[in-house]
């Protein structure tokens, strides 16, 4: 399997000209899958974070992580995105896509889109220009100078505040907003950049429950144009929204199944006393 | 020119068109008329003095708009600004120099301080600087070229904030000791002075300073609608960005070493021009306008009429060098009291300047009354 | 016979027991009143004699304190007392009409050269080296006689050296090429830098013909010149060694400081110079406070002055922190804009207090003077003390920094300062004791500084830049990465300048600083976890 990246007029980190050949546009899911981690082992000085990790996302599917801390979900999440090297195993993204072979910028560019657990997003700039700036599109500096928004950009701008619940906020100067809107405001962001793969870090962290239940029903609709992966401690949230749940303990799949299973699992109930 | 006038009617509203027509009347016809046409004796007569005052302060908005773009907007704290600004005086003033011909102390046609020094010919980099348009090249491309390798370098680097700053104070503090030394062929301390003739044209007459005068207005308007360009587009939502969360925009996808880059050399260029405006004006350059000292009264100039916005950045121009030239007249030792105290109370209460408090102000007294659909302001 | 011999007797009796002045009256009315050449020939006659017994003469002519009475008699007049010149005598009162002998500059350097001529040959071992050292810069060929004379007398080796040396310097002028050989050869063993120049004057070529015409000479001056220039390169290069330990010192006091506040809380204060300044005014106020109250104490100035000077600059330094530093926390850049504001203040301030000239400081007596090495270099008293100071005051710091309680705090405080804060560090109190700390070194540095260059209100503003880039180089949060950087900065700067100047040294230092930030922006030791961007 070749390893080939399309650049759609952007430049990242060093202005390296666009290259690479092309296999098939994007990313290959003619299997049904979209992200493969077969036998990932990471460990940080002696310390092993992940072992022998392996993990399918289906193309379209909600996936949930779970697991105690220390577990490893967030070094999982480092893995996919090419903040950290896997020491041994490989993640493939669709069929062809090699992810240990591209950089940070480049992951992020072909599809692969995490939101952090804080919410970053630019609080001096209003909802709709930080979706602006978010969108998918010449991000190199002339392009940006002389840059004015279509038509058809505008409606993919509303379509995306319609989603995320802040439609009749889009003025409104981002710092302004609850911590929960800040959150749906970044998962907008990450969706105007056109990721197919998801990485939600702890999205209803700090939320109230009001919000907390929009978030689900904002992940639910996103799964099926994207591929969504979770990693929550919020077991009620976890359970409304989960169609499958994955147990991490100690750096591998310690369960899999649908929530009611991994609920009753003898082995998660151990590792996570009855929780 | 079609889409290009529309692009720049966006840039203001009405009011702000109007204000900017009422400033240029201002500039380009009563300050003339008071000055050239008016009698000396007259109640408005605007004297000689009071206009080379106001062309300088003018070149000086110039280099506080280049100010606000890197810092107010994007945040980069420059304290060797004044570094490029002197280094486009420099070359303006080494074609004023060469205009000298050989009306000098020495009747030579090399400048005094050479033929002071015992040399005997110009020295290479002094070449073609008779020719106005190549000495206006250098105007543009010396602060350019080098804004453009140091930002290059460092912001490659990732250095930001307090050890940017440190490093451009350093730098200008370096080429203030290089311009000090004789050898190195700029005037040493003396710098370059005693200019006789610009484009032909003798450089101490009324006309020819309104001129520059008038020039020095037409390029700040130019330059505070050029920034506003910029501003408004989404390059300057991007720079606005890259100082608020610049990993944030890493992540989405832009790369910030590019656009700093961009706005830092361009701003750099700005000051260059400003510089090359100032020289002729005020008739003398020399290496302590690179003192690192003029370069952080740049930041107060911005700081005072308030960061992130560009018509602040020129209030707080003006008012800073009418006060200091006010000062210096009236109470000389009291000067450095006051500029300083204006640094600490300004970072202290006034975080957004003159402007900021103006529109605090503003908003209070709307709440008072409400407006009905208060206007959306542009970005 | 007997009556021969005791009439020699007598007269040498006569003689041994002449009083001071017993020059003859001729030879005194010449000097005194004769025309120049005259004048002249008078004096070599003197120096031909060797009678030390003129000294007294010749010395008050020399300061302009002769003059003569009705045109005849000469006196040495002082504080209104007068001595007759030719026999000694005191003369009360004072004959009313008295004229100056005028002595110009060309007569007053004879006389210079004559009496130190004369002090060659007096019995003190003191004054004959003092002179023979005076001599070493400029002696006359027609010394020639009385040096040698004087070497032939000379029983101690180190005043037997210089003679030597500077018979060796006048006989390369003789006419005869073996004395030229001669002294040549014994010129090589000389530590003068005045040497060389000689030297090099022998080698010298006029048009095609050399200023030496004997070969053997001129190859001989050539390996005296060699081993001169090694000679004297060790010196070099030692004093470059010196001065650079004594600038690095320097620099270490003004940095430390200002690295304990920056590794602390972010913080560059950019009125950190004006610290230093406040520390080097205070030195001078006790200075003449003691001048002025206690005189006899004026050596032991310093051991007020040091205190002082660190109390005041901490005193400073703590309101300014409390009034205006803290509540800019967080916000660095405008710490910096705030910070150079109040150093504005503070260098005005001192303009208006103390004038904006330089004020004088002087080194009590113990720190004046030098160790002389290899007669080229001389390292002064007050530098090395520095340099011992700086150590002191470097491990004063990191005993506090390691074996104190408030040490313990800024330490927690520079690495966690959430943390510290939880743990229940008073993090408020911490900052202004670490502020007031970090001031007060600076206040110390100042008081140094006082001690080896001028205090003026433009003290702080030569030191910023480089305290700035000290704590670039060296990073924060350890005094390893200062102390190095310090020193290091020191030793680069002095070589450099060796190579190619002052200014382009600075120049390159700071284009080095600009480059290795760039490479490491942490710094050479930096601690992890806290770094200041902004």
């Amino acid at each position: 399997m070749n390893a080939a990246v399309i650049r759609e007029g952007d430049s990242f980190g060093g202005g390296a000209a666009a290259g690479g050949r092309v296999l098939t546009p994007g990313v290959d899911v003619s299997h049904k899958t979209i992200l493969y981690l077969e036998d990932i082992s990471v460990s940080f000085d002696g310390f092993k974070a992940l072992n022998r990790l392996s993990l399918d996302i289906d193309n379209g599917e909600l996936r949930c992580i779970i697991g105690p801390n220390g577990a490893g979900k967030t070094t999982m999440m480092d893995v996919v995105t090419g903040k950290t090297r896997p020491d041994s195993g490989s993640v493939f993204f669709g069929q062809t896509i090699d992810v240990a072979k591209l950089t940070e910028a480049e992951i992020a560019h072909a599809g692969i889109g995490r939101k952090f657990q804080k919410p970053t997003v630019f609080e001096q700039h209003s909802v709709f220009e930080n979706l602006e700036l978010a969108m998918k599109t010449d991000k190199r500096v002339r392009a940006s100078l002389t840059a004015r928004l279509d038509s058809a950009q505008r409606d993919r701008i509303a379509e995306t505040l319609d989603l995320i619940h802040l439609a009749g906020d889009a003025d409104r100067a981002a710092g302004l907003l609850s911590h929960g809107q800040k959150q749906w405001l970044e998962i907008g962001m990450l969706l105007m950049q056109e990721p197919r793969l998801l990485l939600l870090d702890e999205p209803v962290a700090g939320m109230t429950d009001e919000e907390t239940e929009r978030t689900g029903e904002l992940c639910k609709a996103l799964a099926g144009k994207h591929s969504v992966i979770v990693v929550e401690h919020d077991m009620d949230f976890v359970a409304g929204i989960a169609r499958k749940v994955t147990v991490l303990h100690e750096g591998s799949v310690l369960a899999e199944g649908s929530m009611g299973e991994v609920q009753n699992d003898e082995r998660v109930i151990e590792v996570y006393l009855g929780r | 020119m079609g889409p290009l006038a529309a692009g720049i009617g966006r840039l203001y509203g009405r009011r702000g068109w109007s204000v900017l027509a009422a400033c240029a009347a201002i500039l380009f016809l009563l300050f003339p008329l008071a000055n050239l046409v008016l009698p000396k004796g007259s109640l408005f007569y605007i004297s000689d003095y009071t206009i080379a005052l106001t062309g300088k302060i003018m070149c000086y908005a110039i280099v506080a708009v280049a100010m606000d773009l890197i810092w107010g907007y994007t945040g980069i704290l420059s304290l060797g600004h004044g570094l490029f600004f002197a280094l486009g005086g420099y070359a303006m003033g080494m074609y004023l120099m060469r205009m000298i011909g050989r009306e000098g102390q020495y009747q030579s046609e090399l400048p005094d301080f050479m033929v002071f020094l015992d040399w005997k010919a110009y020295p290479w980099y002094w070449s073609f600087t008779d020719q106005f348009w190549y000495a206006a090249l250098l105007v543009v491309l010396v602060p350019g070229v080098l804004a453009f390798v140091f930002g290059f370098f460092a912001f490659r680097s990732r250095i930001k904030g307090v050890y940017f700053s440190i490093i451009t104070q350093a730098l200008t503090f370096a080429f203030m000791l290089l311009f000090f030394r004789n050898d190195t062929g700029f005037g040493g301390n003396n710098g370059f002075t005693d200019f006789k003739r610009i484009l032909g044209l003798p450089i101490a007459t009324s006309e020819t300073r309104m001129a520059l005068f008038m020039l020095s207005g037409a390029v700040l308007i130019a330059t505070l609608l050029a920034a506003r360009f910029i501003v408004a587009s989404k390059f300057g939502r991007v720079l606005t960005a890259i100082r608020d969360a610049e990993s944030r925009v890493m992540f989405s996808g832009y790369n910030p070493v590019h656009y700093k880059l961009a706005i830092w050399t361009l701003s750099a260029v700005i000051c260059g021009i400003a510089g090359a405006l100032y020289v002729p004006q005020v008739g003398i350059i020399n290496p302590s306008e690179m003192s690192p000292a003029n370069s952080i009264e740049i930041a107060i100039w911005v700081a005072v009429g308030g960061r992130g916005s560009l018509v602040g950045a020129i209030l707080g121009a003006g008012i800073v060098n009418f006060a200091k030239s006010w000062f210096t007249v009236a109470f000389p030792e009291y000067w450095l009291f006051f500029l300083g105290l204006l640094f600490i109370l300004v970072t202290l209460y006034l975080p957004r300047g003159v402007v900021g408090a103006f529109d605090q102000v503003r908003r209070r007294w709307r709440e008072r009354r409400p407006v009905p659909a208060a206007r959306r302001s542009a970005a | 016979m007997r009556t021969l011999r005791s009439l020699l007797i007598l007269l040498v009796l006569a003689l041994l027991a002449a009083p001071a002045s017993a020059v003859a009256p001729a030879l005194i009315e010449k000097l005194a009143l004769g025309e120049y050449d005259d004048k002249i020939a008078a004096l070599n006659e003197l120096l031909g004699s060797g009678d030390e017994s003129a000294l007294d003469f010749l010395q008050a002519l020399h300061d302009g304190s002769v003059q003569v009475a009705g045109g005849k008699q000469v006196l040495i007049v002082k504080d209104n007392a007068g001595i007759d010149a030719a026999s000694g005598k005191s003369l009360s009162p004072l004959p009313p009409e008295r004229e100056d002998v005028m002595v110009n500059n060309r007569l007053r350097r004879e006389l210079a050269s004559a009496i130190a001529g004369l002090r060659l040959a007096s019995s003190k071992r003191d004054t004959r080296l003092a002179a023979a050292k005076a001599l070493q810069n400029g002696a006359d060929e027609e010394m020639l006689p009385l040096v040698s004379r004087a070497l032939a007398k000379e029983s101690d080796p180190d005043i037997k050296n210089l003679l030597t040396l500077l018979a060796a310097t006048m006989q390369l002028q003789s006419k005869d090429a073996a004395t030229r050989l001669a002294a040549a050869k014994a010129l090589a063993s000389s530590s003068n830098p005045n040497t060389k120049a000689l030297l090099l004057a022998v080698l010298e070529k006029k048009g095609d013909a050399y200023a030496e015409p004997d070969a053997a000479v001129r190859a001989e001056a050539q390996s005296s010149l060699k081993a001169l220039e090694s000679r004297l390169s060790t010196g070099d290069r030692f004093g470059q060694l010196f001065t650079g330990a004594s600038l690095g010192s320097i620099l270490l006091l003004a940095a430390l400081g200002l690295a304990i506040t920056y590794g602390l809380m972010g913080v560059i204060n950019m009125a950190h110079g004006e610290l230093i300044m406040v520390g080097a005014y205070s030195t001078y106020v006790v200075q003449n406070l003691f001048r002025a109250q206690a005189p006899d104490l004026f050596d032991w100035y310093l051991a007020a002055a040091v205190p002082a000077a660190f109390a005041t600059a901490a005193l400073v330094g703590m309101a300014l922190e409390r009034s205006v530093i803290r509540f800019l926390y967080g916000r660095p850049l405008e710490t910096l804009l705030a910070t150079w504001g109040i150093s504005l203040i503070l260098i005005q301030a001192a303009r208006t207090l103390f004038g904006a000239q330089n004020v004088q400081v002087e080194n009590p007596v113990w720190m004046s003077g030098g160790i002389t090495i290899l007669s080229n270099i001389v390292l002064p008293y007050n530098r090395i003390v520095i340099i011992v100071f700086a150590f002191a005051v470097l491990l004063a710091v990191w005993l506090l920094l390691t074996r104190t309680r408030l040490g313990l705090f800024v330490r927690a405080v520079t690495q966690n300062r959430a943390m510290a804060s939880c743990v229940g560090v008073p993090t408020a109190r911490v900052d202004t004791w670490a502020f007031g700390l970090g001031s007060g070194i600076a206040g110390l540095a100042g008081c140094a500084l006082s001690q080896i260059g001028n205090v003026g209100p433009d003290l702080g503003q030569s030191y910023i830049v480089d305290s700035f880039m000290v704590v670039v180089l060296g990073g924060v949060g350890q005094l390893a990465g200062t102390v190095y950087a310090a020193l290091g900065l020191g030793m680069a700067n002095k070589f450099l300048e060796g190579l190619s100047g002052a200014v382009l040294a600075k120049i390159a230092i700071l284009a080095f600083i600009i480059v290795f930030i760039q490479k490491r922006p942490q710094g050479l030791f930096a601690l992890k976890g806290r770094m200041a961007e902004g």
